[in-house]
Protein backbone atom coordinates (compact mmCIF):
# COMPACT_ATOMS: atom_id res chain seq x y z
CA UNK A 1 0.00 0.00 0.00
CA UNK A 2 0.96 3.31 -0.24
CA UNK A 3 1.96 5.98 2.83
CA UNK A 4 1.46 9.66 2.72
CA UNK A 5 2.96 11.49 6.13
CA UNK A 6 4.37 14.30 7.45
CA UNK A 7 8.00 13.37 8.44
CA UNK A 8 10.17 16.06 9.94
CA UNK A 9 8.09 18.92 8.13
CA UNK A 10 8.62 17.39 4.95
CA UNK A 11 5.80 15.89 2.99
CA UNK A 12 6.65 12.34 2.58
CA UNK A 13 5.09 9.02 0.07
CA UNK A 14 6.35 5.46 0.69
CA UNK A 15 5.10 2.89 -2.37
CA UNK A 16 4.85 -1.12 -1.49
CA UNK A 17 3.95 -0.58 2.14
CA UNK A 18 3.68 -4.10 3.67
CA UNK A 19 0.24 -3.32 6.09
CA UNK A 20 2.04 -5.05 8.72
CA UNK A 21 5.15 -3.12 9.06
CA UNK A 22 6.16 -1.00 11.70
CA UNK A 23 6.49 2.76 11.05
CA UNK A 24 9.78 2.09 12.42
CA UNK A 25 11.01 -0.19 9.37
CA UNK A 26 9.52 2.87 7.33
CA UNK A 27 11.42 5.44 8.30
CA UNK A 28 14.56 3.51 8.26
CA UNK A 29 14.36 1.39 5.13
CA UNK A 30 11.70 3.44 3.00
CA UNK A 31 12.62 6.97 3.99
CA UNK A 32 16.40 6.65 4.19
CA UNK A 33 15.95 8.01 8.39
CA UNK A 34 18.01 5.87 10.25
CA UNK A 35 17.90 7.59 13.62
CA UNK A 36 15.43 5.74 15.38
CA UNK A 37 16.89 2.71 16.51
CA UNK A 38 15.59 -0.82 16.13
CA UNK A 39 15.95 -2.62 18.90
CA UNK A 40 13.74 -4.79 21.31
CA UNK A 41 10.92 -4.58 18.62
CA UNK A 42 8.49 -4.69 21.05
CA UNK A 43 8.13 -1.40 22.96
CA UNK A 44 10.53 -2.48 25.99
CA UNK A 45 13.71 -0.35 25.12
CA UNK A 46 12.20 3.00 23.57
CA UNK A 47 15.12 3.56 21.51
CA UNK A 48 12.51 3.92 18.71
CA UNK A 49 10.61 6.57 20.16
CA UNK A 50 9.64 9.47 18.09
CA UNK A 51 6.74 11.97 17.72
CA UNK A 52 3.90 11.47 16.03
CA UNK A 53 1.23 14.25 16.31
CA UNK A 54 2.81 15.70 18.62
CA UNK A 55 3.37 12.47 21.16
CA UNK A 56 6.61 10.35 21.98
CA UNK A 57 5.57 6.69 21.12
CA UNK A 58 7.49 3.74 19.99
CA UNK A 59 7.97 3.30 16.13
CA UNK A 60 8.22 -0.11 16.43
CA UNK A 61 4.30 -0.60 17.72
CA UNK A 62 2.72 2.25 15.42
CA UNK A 63 1.48 -0.02 12.41
CA UNK A 64 2.42 2.17 9.04
CA UNK A 65 -0.96 2.56 7.95
CA UNK A 66 -1.45 4.07 10.92
CA UNK A 67 0.47 6.94 10.26
CA UNK A 68 -0.98 8.24 7.49
CA UNK A 69 -1.70 11.83 7.30
CA UNK A 70 -0.08 12.14 10.18
CA UNK A 71 2.60 14.10 11.59
CA UNK A 72 5.92 12.27 12.81
CA UNK A 73 9.04 14.25 14.02
CA UNK A 74 12.27 11.78 14.80
CA UNK A 75 15.81 12.49 15.89
CA UNK A 76 16.91 13.65 12.71
CA UNK A 77 14.15 16.45 12.95
CA UNK A 78 15.35 17.97 16.11
CA UNK A 79 17.84 20.14 14.37
CA UNK A 80 19.78 20.12 11.32
CA UNK A 81 22.42 17.94 13.01
CA UNK A 82 25.30 20.27 11.71
CA UNK A 83 27.70 20.89 14.91
CA UNK A 84 26.43 24.64 15.76
CA UNK A 85 22.78 23.45 15.32
CA UNK A 86 21.78 20.87 17.23
CA UNK A 87 19.17 20.72 19.77
CA UNK A 88 20.00 21.75 23.40
CA UNK A 89 18.79 18.38 24.19
CA UNK A 90 21.55 16.61 22.01
CA UNK A 91 24.63 19.41 23.22
CA UNK A 92 23.55 18.78 26.79
CA UNK A 93 23.79 14.54 26.15
CA UNK A 94 27.55 15.71 24.22
CA UNK A 95 28.62 17.76 26.65
CA UNK A 96 27.47 15.52 29.72
CA UNK A 97 29.41 12.69 28.27
CA UNK A 98 25.97 10.68 28.36
CA UNK A 99 26.81 8.96 25.08
CA UNK A 100 28.91 5.78 25.10
CA UNK A 101 27.77 3.34 22.93
CA UNK A 102 24.84 5.37 21.41
CA UNK A 103 22.51 2.96 20.72
CA UNK A 104 20.06 4.24 23.18
CA UNK A 105 20.79 7.93 22.53
CA UNK A 106 18.12 9.00 19.85
CA UNK A 107 15.46 7.51 21.97
CA UNK A 108 16.25 9.07 25.18
CA UNK A 109 17.05 12.84 23.01
CA UNK A 110 13.51 12.87 22.20
CA UNK A 111 11.99 11.69 25.33
CA UNK A 112 14.09 14.11 26.86
CA UNK A 113 13.20 16.88 24.45
CA UNK A 114 9.32 16.25 24.98
CA UNK A 115 9.93 15.91 29.16
CA UNK A 116 12.11 19.51 28.88
CA UNK A 117 8.99 21.16 26.32
CA UNK A 118 5.98 19.96 29.16
CA UNK A 119 7.99 20.63 31.90
CA UNK A 120 10.61 23.65 32.01
CA UNK A 121 12.44 22.39 35.37
CA UNK A 122 11.80 18.85 35.96
CA UNK A 123 12.61 17.16 39.01
CA UNK A 124 14.50 14.07 39.35
CA UNK A 125 11.58 11.84 39.88
CA UNK A 126 10.10 13.36 37.50
CA UNK A 127 13.18 12.88 34.73
CA UNK A 128 13.07 9.34 35.99
CA UNK A 129 9.73 8.64 35.07
CA UNK A 130 9.83 10.46 31.64
CA UNK A 131 12.66 8.12 30.77
CA UNK A 132 11.37 4.64 31.93
CA UNK A 133 10.58 3.61 28.89
CA UNK A 134 14.21 3.97 27.27
CA UNK A 135 16.94 1.35 28.47
CA UNK A 136 20.24 1.88 28.14
CA UNK A 137 22.88 -0.62 28.77
CA UNK A 138 26.33 1.25 29.07
CA UNK A 139 25.86 4.31 31.24
CA UNK A 140 24.23 3.73 34.10
CA UNK A 141 22.13 6.39 33.89
CA UNK A 142 24.03 9.21 36.10
CA UNK A 143 25.47 10.69 33.41
CA UNK A 144 22.11 10.62 31.40
CA UNK A 145 20.16 12.06 34.12
CA UNK A 146 23.30 14.90 33.95
CA UNK A 147 22.67 15.87 30.47
CA UNK A 148 19.27 16.12 31.19
CA UNK A 149 19.57 18.52 34.44
CA UNK A 150 22.20 20.50 32.51
CA UNK A 151 19.45 20.78 29.21
CA UNK A 152 16.93 21.96 31.58
CA UNK A 153 19.37 24.62 33.22
CA UNK A 154 20.35 26.07 30.13
CA UNK A 155 16.86 26.01 28.41
CA UNK A 156 15.42 27.76 31.49
CA UNK A 157 18.72 29.92 31.06
CA UNK A 158 17.67 30.73 27.45
CA UNK A 159 14.49 29.79 26.60
CA UNK A 160 15.02 30.42 23.09
CA UNK A 161 17.33 28.08 22.56
CA UNK A 162 15.04 25.79 23.10
CA UNK A 163 12.56 26.64 20.28
CA UNK A 164 14.38 25.78 16.85
CA UNK A 165 12.18 27.89 15.18
CA UNK A 166 13.45 31.38 17.96
CA UNK A 167 17.04 29.77 17.38
CA UNK A 168 17.35 29.09 13.99
CA UNK A 169 15.56 31.38 11.38
CA UNK A 170 15.59 28.50 8.97
CA UNK A 171 14.04 26.29 10.61
CA UNK A 172 10.87 27.80 9.85
CA UNK A 173 11.73 27.30 6.32
CA UNK A 174 12.35 23.99 6.28
CA UNK A 175 9.08 23.36 8.28
CA UNK A 176 7.17 25.33 5.85
CA UNK A 177 8.87 24.70 2.44
CA UNK A 178 9.27 21.37 0.90
CA UNK B 1 -3.00 -8.66 4.08
CA UNK B 2 -5.39 -5.61 4.30
CA UNK B 3 -5.16 -2.24 6.07
CA UNK B 4 -9.10 -0.58 6.76
CA UNK B 5 -8.53 2.67 8.51
CA UNK B 6 -12.40 3.73 8.63
CA UNK B 7 -12.95 7.07 9.54
CA UNK B 8 -16.02 7.23 11.37
CA UNK B 9 -17.86 4.38 13.78
CA UNK B 10 -20.20 3.39 11.32
CA UNK B 11 -17.85 2.23 8.77
CA UNK B 12 -15.74 0.57 12.00
CA UNK B 13 -18.98 -1.80 12.65
CA UNK B 14 -19.02 -2.23 8.33
CA UNK B 15 -15.77 -3.23 8.09
CA UNK B 16 -15.83 -5.74 11.57
CA UNK B 17 -19.27 -7.36 9.82
CA UNK B 18 -17.54 -7.54 6.14
CA UNK B 19 -14.55 -8.71 7.63
CA UNK B 20 -14.58 -10.57 10.72
CA UNK B 21 -11.15 -11.79 10.37
CA UNK B 22 -9.88 -8.67 10.81
CA UNK B 23 -7.90 -8.11 14.02
CA UNK B 24 -8.72 -4.25 15.40
CA UNK B 25 -5.89 -2.32 16.23
CA UNK B 26 -5.41 0.77 18.23
CA UNK B 27 -2.15 1.64 19.88
CA UNK B 28 -0.64 -1.36 19.06
CA UNK B 29 1.31 -2.04 21.91
CA UNK B 30 -0.39 -6.01 22.24
CA UNK B 31 -0.55 -6.69 18.35
CA UNK B 32 2.29 -4.73 16.91
CA UNK B 33 4.37 -7.09 18.85
CA UNK B 34 3.26 -10.47 17.73
CA UNK B 35 3.35 -9.05 14.25
CA UNK B 36 7.00 -7.66 14.33
CA UNK B 37 8.33 -11.33 15.77
CA UNK B 38 6.21 -13.02 13.05
CA UNK B 39 3.51 -14.73 15.65
CA UNK B 40 1.26 -13.56 13.40
CA UNK B 41 -0.36 -12.45 10.15
CA UNK B 42 -4.09 -11.63 10.72
CA UNK B 43 -5.84 -11.22 6.93
CA UNK B 44 -6.34 -7.42 7.79
CA UNK B 45 -5.43 -5.26 10.29
CA UNK B 46 -8.30 -2.67 11.12
CA UNK B 47 -7.06 0.20 12.56
CA UNK B 48 -9.47 2.38 14.98
CA UNK B 49 -7.30 5.28 15.62
CA UNK B 50 -9.23 7.28 13.13
CA UNK B 51 -12.77 6.76 14.49
CA UNK B 52 -13.72 9.81 16.32
CA UNK B 53 -16.70 8.50 18.34
CA UNK B 54 -14.04 6.05 20.62
CA UNK B 55 -11.75 9.15 21.07
CA UNK B 56 -13.91 11.05 23.65
CA UNK B 57 -15.13 10.25 27.36
CA UNK B 58 -18.52 11.58 28.71
CA UNK B 59 -19.65 11.82 32.22
CA UNK B 60 -23.58 11.19 32.42
CA UNK B 61 -25.54 10.07 35.37
CA UNK B 62 -22.88 9.47 38.05
CA UNK B 63 -20.98 7.07 35.04
CA UNK B 64 -18.19 8.16 33.02
CA UNK B 65 -18.15 6.65 29.49
CA UNK B 66 -14.72 6.11 28.40
CA UNK B 67 -14.40 5.63 24.55
CA UNK B 68 -12.44 2.28 23.33
CA UNK B 69 -9.71 4.83 21.99
CA UNK B 70 -8.94 6.95 25.20
CA UNK B 71 -5.53 6.26 26.26
CA UNK B 72 -4.01 5.25 29.02
CA UNK B 73 -1.96 9.28 29.05
CA UNK B 74 -5.35 10.86 29.01
CA UNK B 75 -7.21 8.58 31.45
CA UNK B 76 -4.30 9.66 34.15
CA UNK B 77 -4.64 13.76 33.32
CA UNK B 78 -8.27 13.69 32.68
CA UNK B 79 -9.93 11.27 34.68
CA UNK B 80 -7.76 10.83 37.90
CA UNK B 81 -10.81 12.47 39.66
CA UNK B 82 -13.60 10.54 38.36
CA UNK B 83 -12.35 7.63 38.20
CA UNK B 84 -9.25 7.07 40.25
CA UNK B 85 -8.75 3.65 40.68
CA UNK B 86 -8.80 3.27 37.05
CA UNK B 87 -6.16 6.12 36.75
CA UNK B 88 -3.92 4.26 39.17
CA UNK B 89 -3.69 1.25 37.30
CA UNK B 90 -3.39 3.35 34.03
CA UNK B 91 -0.19 5.36 35.64
CA UNK B 92 1.73 1.80 35.91
CA UNK B 93 1.07 0.33 32.71
CA UNK B 94 4.47 0.33 30.44
CA UNK B 95 6.21 3.58 29.98
CA UNK B 96 5.13 7.04 28.62
CA UNK B 97 5.05 5.74 25.51
CA UNK B 98 2.79 2.95 26.02
CA UNK B 99 0.67 5.21 27.79
CA UNK B 100 0.30 7.34 24.85
CA UNK B 101 -0.82 4.83 22.58
CA UNK B 102 -2.54 1.96 24.71
CA UNK B 103 -6.20 2.43 25.13
CA UNK B 104 -8.80 0.51 27.42
CA UNK B 105 -10.53 -0.70 24.66
CA UNK B 106 -7.37 -2.29 23.48
CA UNK B 107 -7.25 -4.18 27.45
CA UNK B 108 -10.48 -5.50 27.13
CA UNK B 109 -10.06 -6.25 23.41
CA UNK B 110 -6.61 -8.81 24.54
CA UNK B 111 -8.28 -9.73 27.21
CA UNK B 112 -5.02 -10.57 29.17
CA UNK B 113 -5.22 -11.88 32.45
CA UNK B 114 -2.51 -9.71 33.39
CA UNK B 115 -4.10 -6.41 32.06
CA UNK B 116 -3.79 -3.82 34.64
CA UNK B 117 -7.19 -1.72 33.42
CA UNK B 118 -9.31 -5.16 34.29
CA UNK B 119 -8.91 -5.24 38.17
CA UNK B 120 -9.88 -1.77 38.69
CA UNK B 121 -12.66 -2.23 36.58
CA UNK B 122 -13.91 -5.11 38.21
CA UNK B 123 -13.94 -3.17 41.64
CA UNK B 124 -15.51 -0.43 40.58
CA UNK B 125 -18.61 -2.36 38.41
CA UNK B 126 -17.63 -1.08 35.09
CA UNK B 127 -19.67 -2.37 32.07
CA UNK B 128 -18.66 -3.00 28.58
CA UNK B 129 -20.52 -1.19 25.86
CA UNK B 130 -19.66 -3.63 22.67
CA UNK B 131 -21.60 -3.31 18.98
CA UNK B 132 -21.98 -4.47 15.33
CA UNK B 133 -23.93 -3.42 12.66
CA UNK B 134 -26.83 -5.63 14.48
CA UNK B 135 -26.86 -2.99 17.29
CA UNK B 136 -25.19 -2.35 20.61
CA UNK B 137 -24.96 -4.53 23.64
CA UNK B 138 -24.02 -3.83 27.18
CA UNK B 139 -21.82 -6.61 29.04
CA UNK B 140 -20.94 -6.39 32.55
CA UNK B 141 -17.05 -6.50 33.12
CA UNK B 142 -17.39 -9.28 35.26
CA UNK B 143 -18.56 -11.22 31.96
CA UNK B 144 -16.77 -10.02 29.51
CA UNK B 145 -13.88 -12.50 30.35
CA UNK B 146 -14.56 -15.67 29.54
CA UNK B 147 -10.69 -17.41 29.19
CA UNK B 148 -7.40 -16.65 28.73
CA UNK B 149 -7.48 -14.11 26.45
CA UNK B 150 -10.85 -14.77 25.65
CA UNK B 151 -13.60 -12.27 25.90
CA UNK B 152 -17.34 -12.46 24.91
CA UNK B 153 -17.07 -10.20 21.88
CA UNK B 154 -18.83 -11.87 18.86
CA UNK B 155 -16.15 -12.24 15.66
CA UNK B 156 -18.44 -9.15 13.82
CA UNK B 157 -18.78 -6.83 17.66
CA UNK B 158 -15.98 -4.35 18.40
CA UNK B 159 -15.66 -2.64 21.67
CA UNK B 160 -16.77 0.77 21.62
CA UNK B 161 -16.58 1.96 25.50
CA UNK B 162 -16.53 1.27 29.05
CA UNK B 163 -18.84 2.50 31.46
CA UNK B 164 -17.37 3.37 34.96
CA UNK B 165 -19.42 4.73 38.13
CA UNK B 166 -18.02 7.85 38.98
CA UNK B 167 -16.16 6.80 42.47
CA UNK B 168 -18.09 7.67 45.71
CA UNK B 169 -14.88 7.04 47.71
CA UNK B 170 -11.16 6.25 47.76
CA UNK B 171 -10.06 3.37 44.86
CA UNK B 172 -6.71 1.62 45.00
CA UNK B 173 -4.56 -0.16 42.90
CA UNK B 174 -1.24 -2.12 43.53
CA UNK B 175 0.81 -4.54 41.48
CA UNK B 176 3.56 -6.74 42.01
CA UNK B 177 6.44 -6.50 39.26
CA UNK B 178 10.30 -6.48 39.16
CA UNK B 179 10.20 -2.65 38.49
CA UNK B 180 7.94 0.62 38.06
CA UNK B 181 8.09 0.63 34.40
CA UNK B 182 7.56 -1.87 31.21
CA UNK B 183 6.23 -4.82 33.89
CA UNK B 184 3.67 -7.37 33.29
CA UNK B 185 2.15 -8.01 36.70
CA UNK B 186 2.64 -10.19 38.68
CA UNK B 187 0.26 -10.22 40.18
CA UNK B 188 -2.08 -6.91 41.06
CA UNK B 189 -5.30 -6.11 42.72
CA UNK B 190 -7.57 -3.22 42.51
CA UNK B 191 -9.88 -2.15 45.24
CA UNK B 192 -12.91 0.35 45.60
CA UNK B 193 -14.94 1.85 48.44
CA UNK B 194 -19.06 2.49 48.01
CA UNK B 195 -19.58 4.43 50.72
CA UNK B 196 -22.94 5.43 49.11
CA UNK B 197 -23.69 1.84 48.81
CA UNK B 198 -22.00 0.91 51.44
CA UNK B 199 -19.70 -1.52 49.50
CA UNK B 200 -16.57 -3.13 48.52
CA UNK B 201 -15.53 -3.82 45.17
CA UNK B 202 -12.26 -6.41 45.30
CA UNK B 203 -10.81 -8.27 42.06
CA UNK B 204 -7.30 -9.35 40.83
CA UNK B 205 -5.37 -9.70 38.16
CA UNK B 206 -2.64 -12.40 36.75
CA UNK B 207 -3.93 -14.84 39.47
CA UNK B 208 -6.14 -17.01 37.26
CA UNK B 209 -7.11 -17.54 33.77
CA UNK B 210 -9.05 -14.29 33.41
CA UNK B 211 -9.25 -11.54 35.93
CA UNK B 212 -12.00 -11.84 38.88
CA UNK B 213 -13.83 -10.57 41.55
CA UNK B 214 -12.81 -11.66 44.79
CA UNK B 215 -17.36 -12.11 46.18
CA UNK B 216 -16.57 -13.32 49.38
CA UNK B 217 -14.05 -10.96 50.23
CA UNK B 218 -15.97 -8.17 49.12
CA UNK B 219 -18.46 -9.71 51.42
CA UNK B 220 -16.97 -9.89 54.27
CA UNK B 221 -15.36 -6.53 54.23
CA UNK B 222 -18.44 -4.95 53.28
CA UNK B 223 -20.52 -7.16 56.33
CA UNK B 224 -17.40 -6.09 58.73
CA UNK B 225 -17.69 -2.48 58.09
CA UNK B 226 -21.43 -2.22 58.52
CA UNK B 227 -21.60 -5.00 61.21
CA UNK B 228 -19.26 -2.61 63.37
CA UNK B 229 -20.87 0.66 62.12
CA UNK B 230 -17.72 1.79 60.61
CA UNK B 231 -19.01 4.12 57.98
CA UNK B 232 -20.88 5.87 60.27
CA UNK B 233 -18.30 6.22 63.57
CA UNK B 234 -15.14 6.05 61.04
CA UNK B 235 -13.38 4.33 63.13
CA UNK B 236 -10.01 2.18 62.63
CA UNK B 237 -10.28 -1.00 60.46
CA UNK B 238 -9.27 -4.30 62.79
CA UNK B 239 -6.32 -5.88 61.74
CA UNK B 240 -7.49 -9.47 61.75
CA UNK B 241 -10.37 -8.05 59.38
CA UNK B 242 -7.63 -6.29 57.25
CA UNK B 243 -5.72 -10.05 57.87
CA UNK B 244 -8.66 -12.31 57.17
CA UNK B 245 -10.07 -9.95 53.70
CA UNK B 246 -6.33 -10.56 52.48
CA UNK B 247 -6.90 -13.99 52.95
CA UNK B 248 -10.59 -14.43 51.15
CA UNK B 249 -8.93 -12.21 48.31
CA UNK B 250 -5.68 -14.69 48.07
CA UNK B 251 -8.72 -17.48 47.94
CA UNK B 252 -10.17 -16.17 45.09
CA UNK B 253 -7.12 -16.71 43.10
CA UNK B 254 -6.07 -19.43 40.85
CA UNK B 255 -2.93 -19.27 39.97
CA UNK B 256 -0.11 -20.98 37.56
CA UNK B 257 3.95 -21.40 38.29
CA UNK B 258 4.97 -19.24 35.52
CA UNK B 259 8.52 -17.18 34.75
CA UNK B 260 7.03 -14.55 36.46
CA UNK B 261 6.29 -15.81 39.86
CA UNK B 262 4.73 -18.96 41.14
CA UNK B 263 1.35 -19.69 42.52
CA UNK B 264 2.18 -19.64 46.12
CA UNK B 265 4.32 -16.51 45.39
CA UNK B 266 1.04 -14.92 43.88
CA UNK B 267 -1.51 -16.27 46.50
CA UNK B 268 0.93 -14.46 49.37
CA UNK B 269 1.23 -11.32 47.13
CA UNK B 270 -2.12 -10.64 46.54
CA UNK B 271 -2.98 -11.25 50.29
CA UNK B 272 -0.54 -8.85 51.18
CA UNK B 273 -1.71 -5.94 48.36
CA UNK B 274 -5.35 -6.47 49.38
CA UNK B 275 -4.62 -5.91 53.11
CA UNK B 276 -2.23 -2.95 52.04
CA UNK B 277 -5.56 -1.26 49.52
CA UNK B 278 -8.14 -1.68 51.88
CA UNK B 279 -5.64 -0.37 54.91
CA UNK B 280 -5.11 2.84 52.46
CA UNK B 281 -8.21 3.00 51.49
CA UNK B 282 -10.09 2.57 54.69
CA UNK B 283 -7.72 5.67 56.03
CA UNK B 284 -8.65 7.85 53.33
CA UNK B 285 -11.83 7.26 53.67
CA UNK B 286 -11.99 8.69 57.41
CA UNK B 287 -9.52 11.48 56.49
CA UNK B 288 -12.74 12.56 54.23
CA UNK B 289 -15.07 12.24 57.05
Amino acid sequence: MRLTCTVNGQRRQADGVWEGESLLFVLRDRMSLPGSKNACEQGECGSCTVYLDGLPVCACLVAAGQAQDREVVTVEGLATGDDDDLDPVQRAYLDAGAVQCGFCTPGLVVATHDLLHRSGRPTDPEIREALAGNLCRCTGYEKILDAVRLAAARMAADPAAGDPAAADPAAGDRTAGS
Amino acid sequence: MEFFGPHSWTDALAVKAEHPDATPIAGGTDLMVELNFGRTRPAALLDLTCVPELAGWQRHDGVVRIGAGVSYARIITELGGLVPGLAKASRTVGSPQIRNRGTVGGNLGSASPAGDAHPPLLAAGAVVEVASVRGARRIPVAEFFTGVKRNALAPDELVAAVEVPVATGPQEFAKVGTRNAMVIAVCSVGLSLDPVARAVGAAIGSAAPTPRRADEAERFAAGELADRGLWDSGGELDAAVLARFGELVAAAAAPIDDVRGSAAYRRHALAVLSRRTLGWAWAAYRRSL
